[in-house]
Formats: C-alpha cells, sequence, structure tokens
C-alpha cells in the first residue's frame, strides 16, 4: 500500500500527485521532486550493463529513514513514482511491479482519451479509482 | 506540379480554394499527431526502452506499421544525419484511388493522416521532427522524416 503516487510528465513537472492527508503533503512533494534526479540518473545509464537499461522498471530508487520510493519510467519518458512507508516490510518487489503495471495501463488509457491533452493536469477519475485502490486507506 | 508533393500546389485555380485545401490537410496533420500519441503509448507499454534514433525509427516501420497498417515500411534509409525516408511500395490507403499517375493530385489528402500520425508517435518518444510525404507513382509513396535537434 502506497503512502504516495505521483505521474510525472518528461518535462520534469507533475502530472499528477497524490498522498496521504494525514501527513505533511508537502514533505512528498519534495521527496518525489529528489526523487527524480535518480531517475535522471538511472536513465541516462552512465556505465550499466546493457541489460539493466532496457528495462522499464527502475526498482527502489532511494530508501530514507521513514520511506521507501520506486521508480518507472515509460517509453514516452513519463515518470510514475511510488512512495511505500520502511515498516510495511511485507511489500515485495512482485507488488511493486504490478502496482506499476496497473498505473501504466491506466495512464495509457488517459492518454488515448481524445478529450485529454497531453501535458495536462490528470483528472480522470477511472485514474483516480485505480490509485486509490492502492493507496493506504486514510481514516 | 505534377509530383504530388504536400506543401506546394498549382493546379487549382482560385486562391480561396488554395488556401482552404492548406488548413484542411494541417487539421487531418494535427488529428494525426495526437492519435499517433495515444497509439503510441498504447504500443510501447510493454516493449523495452529504445536505445537510440535509429531503433526508434526501425520500431516506426516494423511494429508501428504493422499495427496500423498490417505491412511493414519496405524500405528505410537515412543520411544518418537526421533524415530517414520511409518507403512504403504499396500503402494502404492508396491501393483504393490508382494504381499509376491517375489522381496524383488529390493523393496528399490521403497521407496527411499518416504524417501526423509518425511525427506524434516520434513526438511521444522524444523525437522532435518533421514528417512530409511524396507520391510518384501511386500506390508506392515515401515518407520523409527530418529530425530537428532541440
Amino acid at each position: 500500500m502506497a503512502v504516495c503516487i505521483a505521474v510525472i510528465a518528461k518535462e520534469n513537472y507533475p502530472l499528477y500527485i497524490r498522498s496521504v492527508p494525514t501527513q505533511g503533503e508537502l514533505k512528498f512533494h519534495y521527496t518525489v521532486h529528489t526523487s527524480l534526479d535518480v531517475v535522471e540518473e538511472k536513465i541516462s545509464g552512465v556505465g550499466k550493463a546493457l541489460a539493466d537499461q532496457r528495462e522499464l522498471y527502475l526498482g527502489l530508487l532511494y530508501p530514507t529513514e521513514d520511506y521507501k520510493v520506486y521508480g518507472y519510467v515509460t517509453n514516452s519518458k513519463v515518470k510514475f513514482v511510488i512512495v511505500v512507508d520502511s515498516s510495511n516490510t511485507s511489500l515485495r518487489d512482485n507488488e511493486i511491479r504490478s502496482m506499476f503495471r496497473k498505473l501504466h495501463n491506466s495512464f495509457t488509457d488517459v492518454m488515448c482519451n481524445p478529450f485529454y491533452n497531453p501535458g495536462d493536469p490528470i483528472q480522470s477519475k477511472a485514474f483516480d479509482s485505480i490509485v486509490s485502490t492502492m493507496m493506504v486507506q486514510a481514516f | 506540379m505534377e509530383d504530388g508533393r504536400m506543401r506546394v500546389k498549382c493546379n487549382f485555380s482560385g486562391d480561396q480554394k488554395f488556401l482552404e485545401n492548406g488548413r484542411c490537410v494541417s487539421k487531418l496533420e494535427s488529428m494525426g499527431f495526437r492519435v499517433g500519441q495515444g497509439l503510441i503509448e498504447r504500443f510501447t507499454k510493454d516493449t523495452p526502452r529504445f536505445k537510440d534514433e535509429l531503433d526508434v525509427m526501425k520500431f516506426i516501420c516494423k511494429d508501428f506499421w504493422t499495427s496500423v497498417f498490417k505491412k511493414q515500411i519496405d524500405n528505410l534509409r537515412t543520411n544518418h544525419q537526421g533524415i530517414y525516408v520511409l518507403q512504403d511500395n504499396k500503402f494502404r490507403l492508396l491501393t483504393h484511388l490508382s494504381a499509376g499517375k491517375q489522381y496524383l493530385e488529390h493523393a496528399p489528402k490521403f497521407l496527411a493522416f499518416t504524417c501526423g500520425l509518425v511525427r506524434g508517435a516520434l513526438s511521444n518518444l522524444g523525437v522532435k521532427s518533421i514528417v512530409t510525404a511524396e507520391v510518384s507513382v501511386m500506390p508506392a509513396c515515401k515518407f520523409q522524416v527530418m529530425i530537428q535537434k532541440m
């Protein structure tokens, strides 16, 4: 269960960012912003083996003392960032991967919507509901 | 002009008709652009990341063209300096028009959407380009892609 989910356009501004409202949202915005640097570094793949470069899932970007941040980049250079609670150790890699898959599928649907202009903030209800299923349920 | 280049037309009598045609063609092209963006998002959902520009062009020629037109591009040429020419010897949108030089001047209307499609697909893959099309003998046509350095 994620604590914060963000979708970032290829020009590096957020298209969609949603976090659990009980905690300071600004902190999550900042975490996502700093994780972008790590994403860039992974994409440019300096000195990495060719196999790593071809994958869309980027894995654990960096752990902070409270949270773990995972990243995923699409072929159209749109980045997805998921922040999960560090105390939630039961979340396995496969589950994170499937969360990203669902996000990507939902994002593709948003892209194909003729009323959506690429680059606009995402306001789709369907996308919202997919994200809700993945977020920690707030009381 | 007999070879049907998209941006130059001389066989219409009034300027009005010429402007109208130009506006329609660019409208079609921009529609193709938006559709191309959505399509490429769907097609590249499961493919690994692209290594370089040539990889992107090969994807367009093979997988993208096959998904949209049920066939591949027949010939891809490049000068390795940002210009690619995609040749389709039997373009699906032209096969029913004619099999030679008849109706050559009407061909650009049918190619505008596809040019936009390619431009939109490339733009979403991070490649800014200008795409033009040219027909000399139907149903073969060539799409010229000029990569713009950002």
